[in-house]
């Protein structure tokens, strides 16, 4: 993974509220074995219609969210199935980040191990968030802030320990093999 | 002494493998990790990249039940699989297991079907484990005290290398329910009732523990009824402590402990169940007494109504009027007005032998209505066997309903069993997203009883009306 410091970029707005994995990307697209290529099916069912042409009306086949890089999303975001496809979907198609007054735990976590941000903000940032859709907005890891044109920074809680691994490429993986020790303190004490 | 523990704390402390700190996340055991075909194949990838083993096969267990096919022709018959991929990753994960050395109840093993069935079948599902699956229905085995939770591919690759995660400890959450369910109301309708009282992201951060008199009252598989859609609120995990109906359900199942073990196994989840005196950090109260058998309306789980009761009107709420678009349902009518062209009864939720029973019950001597499609699916072989036996098959095929073999089928329509678009299926699973059971499909959630009840009308139908004469 690489290391994230700070990410600039337009924001594409999704109002709604609860917006849950399988509409991220629907169940029918995880028979596959590998992570690659799942963006062409982000929000498949809401960005294509039955004969597989986009709709004109939904906002990702719109030419202002081109290149945007920030999803801000309405409360409750990455609720439901545990599919870690949907952050793999997300990423693949380009976005580095997803705003939330609320994001569901799983896609939270998720999220945090392919390097897309969850950022939780409060509800006055997140209103003036969707009112200005394709705002360009500041994200700095570094001191967890989030900086809207002509405003102050303002903060927003990550988790130590995912900041460090996200800033420095850490994966958690590795982190994980380095307590081999402790694990298997832990097995004998158990007699496991 | 000690200060008085939630039976989630209990659990939690005794599989700290490196405590919490300030900077990190707590390193955490896990004793029993499932896994299958959809979102595992990533995972060995990473292992194999890594030159990595994995560490505690006898810990790990694979079967495959997302995207396997129903149709008997399919599963034993040597028919080819309707969808491709879906062979092809049945194929890996059979692959995966042999060069892994993981155990796989593979397509044609007797001990098949969903992964939060066969895991209590088999009396891998003990109270006091940690318990983890790529699926966030993992939530299913919380019903025996154990602390059981959906993860995501990254972490069934860190379990696979490790037997551990890393995680922050979560709060807990106590949902009291009072009195006794009524005749014809079920632990589907209770947990209807639950989500839709704490909304769909109530329980985020959370762990439920589900107490009360109810609870006590009810069966293993009614309880598990209860656990699986604990993540429909938000909550990763739902906890019930065990007792001996608990002890009951697991005495000799094939791999729960035996002789002595056993005694020290059931002194030790004696143990488990919350201190006199400890803190939930939140908590909910039900009247169980008070509760009707419970019928989805909207898009997502926590938009519900009794089976009596119309839809509410929220007109101007978004979330609300987007879902009545897509539904094709109208604020204020009764719920009972709903046409249905699909019945399902099947899933992690509802898929075990007394949901069968229960929709057999209903069904028995009646005919499913012309122009609706039924389609039974059991949780596991081991539930086709036993419902077969009972001869509940019969009473399917006889109303029109179609008998499959088992697997996760509809709820979710990976393996091709869908619901058409515009169709309406009254469906006894735990997700009535946009979508979810086919593009277009709408989705209104319920017990099998009421299920089996609006085959026979239908329409949305009250289960008491058939049950009662």
């Amino acid at each position: 993974m690489n290391p994230i410091t700070s990410i600039r970029s337009r924001t594409v707005v999704m109002p709604s509220t609860n917006i849950d994995t399988d509409q991220i990307i629907p169940g029918r697209f995880l028979t596959t074995t590998t992570k690659e290529g799942l963006g062409q099916q982000l929000f498949a069912d809401w960005r294509y219609d039955a004969n597989g042409a986009p709709r004109a009306d939904f906002i990702l086949n719109t030419p202002a969210a081109q290149g945007c890089r920030i999803l801000v999303a309405g409360r409750n975001v990455g609720c439901g199935s545990s599919r870690e496809h949907a952050p793999w979907a997300l990423l693949d198609y380009g976005f580095q980040a997803v705003i939330s007054t609320e994001i569901a735990d799983i896609f939270r976590n998720n999220s945090l191990k392919n390097g897309l941000l969850p950022i939780v903000v409060d509800a006055a940032t997140h209103a003036w968030l969707i009112a200005n859709p394709g705002a360009e907005i500041s994200i700095d890891l570094q001191t967890a802030t989030l900086t809207l044109p002509g405003q102050a920074p303002v903060g927003f809680p990550i988790d130590p320990f995912a900041r460090y691994c996200l800033m420095n490429g850490v994966d958690e993986l590795g982190f994980l093999l380095s307590k081999n020790a402790a694990i298997e303190a832990y097995e004998a004490r158990r007699g496991a | 002494m000690s200060q008085p523990k939630t039976m989630f704390e209990k659990v939690w402390q005794a599989h700290e493998v490196v405590p919490e700190t300030a900077d990190t996340p707590a390193v955490i055991f896990i004793d029993l990790h499932l896994t299958h075909e959809v979102t595992s194949p990533q995972a060995f990838s990473v292992l194999r990249e890594r030159g990595l083993k994995v560490r505690r096969p006898d810990l790990t267990l694979a079967t495959m039940d997302h995207a396997t096919p129903t149709r008997t022709e399919q599963v034993f018959g040597g028919a080819p699989i309707t969808i491709e991929s879906a062979a092809k990753q049945i194929r890996q994960l059979e692959k995966n297991c042999a060069e892994f050395g993981v155990e796989l109840l593979g397509l044609q093993d007797e001990r098949r079907g969903i992964v939060h069935i066969i895991g209590p079948e088999l009396g891998v599902t003990q109270p006091g484990k940690t318990i983890v699956c790529g699926d966030s229905h993992t939530s299913t085995h919380g019903a025996f005290g154990a602390l059981a939770f959906g993860i995501g591919t990254t972490e069934v690759g860190h379990v696979l290398a490790t037997q551990c995660l890393l995680q922050k400890k979560a709060k807990t959450l106590a949902v009291e329910v009072a009195g006794q369910l009524a005749t014809g109301v079920t632990p589907k309708d209770l947990i209807l009732a639950i989500i839709g009282q704490l909304g769909v992201s109530g329980g985020t951060g959370h762990v439920i523990e589900y107490r009360g008199a109810a609870v006590r009252a009810m069966s293993m598989e009614e309880r598990m009824t209860v656990c699986n859609m604990s993540i429909e609120a938000g909550a990763r995990a739902g906890m019930i402590a065990p007792d001996e109906t608990t002890f009951a359900y697991l005495a000799d199942r094939p791999r729960s402990p035996k002789g002595a073990a056993w005694d020290a196994a059931v002194s030790h989840w004696r143990t488990l169940p919350t201190d006199e005196g400890a803190r939930f950090d939140k908590r909910i109260d039900i009247d169980g007494a008070a509760l009707e058998p419970m019928v989805t309306y909207g898009t997502n789980p926590g938009m519900v109504v009794p089976v009596t009761g119309n839809i509410p009107d929220r007109r101007g709420d978004p979330v609300f009027d987007a879902a009545m678009r897509y539904m094709g349902l109208n604020a204020g009518e009764p719920i009972r007005n709903a046409p249905v062209n699909v019945v399902f009864v099947g899933s992690c939720t509802n898929g075990r032998l007394s949901d069968l029973r229960a929709a057999a019950r209903v069904l028995r001597g009646h005919k499913v209505a012309q122009g609706v499609h039924m389609l039974v699916v059991p949780g596991s072989q081991e539930v086709k066997r036993l419902a077969e036996a009972e001869g509940l098959h019969h009473v399917f095929q006889e109303a029109g309903a179609e008998w499959r073999e088992s697997g996760c089928s509809m709820c979710l329509g990976m393996n091709g069993d869908t619901v058409a678009k515009g169709e309406y299926s009254v469906s006894t699973s735990n997700r009535n997203f946009e979508g979810r059971q086919g593009v277009g499909a709408r989705t209104l959630l319920a017990s099998p009883e009421t299920a089996a009840a609006s085959a026979i009308r239908g329409r949305v139908t009250d289960p008491r009306e058939l049950l009662n004469g």
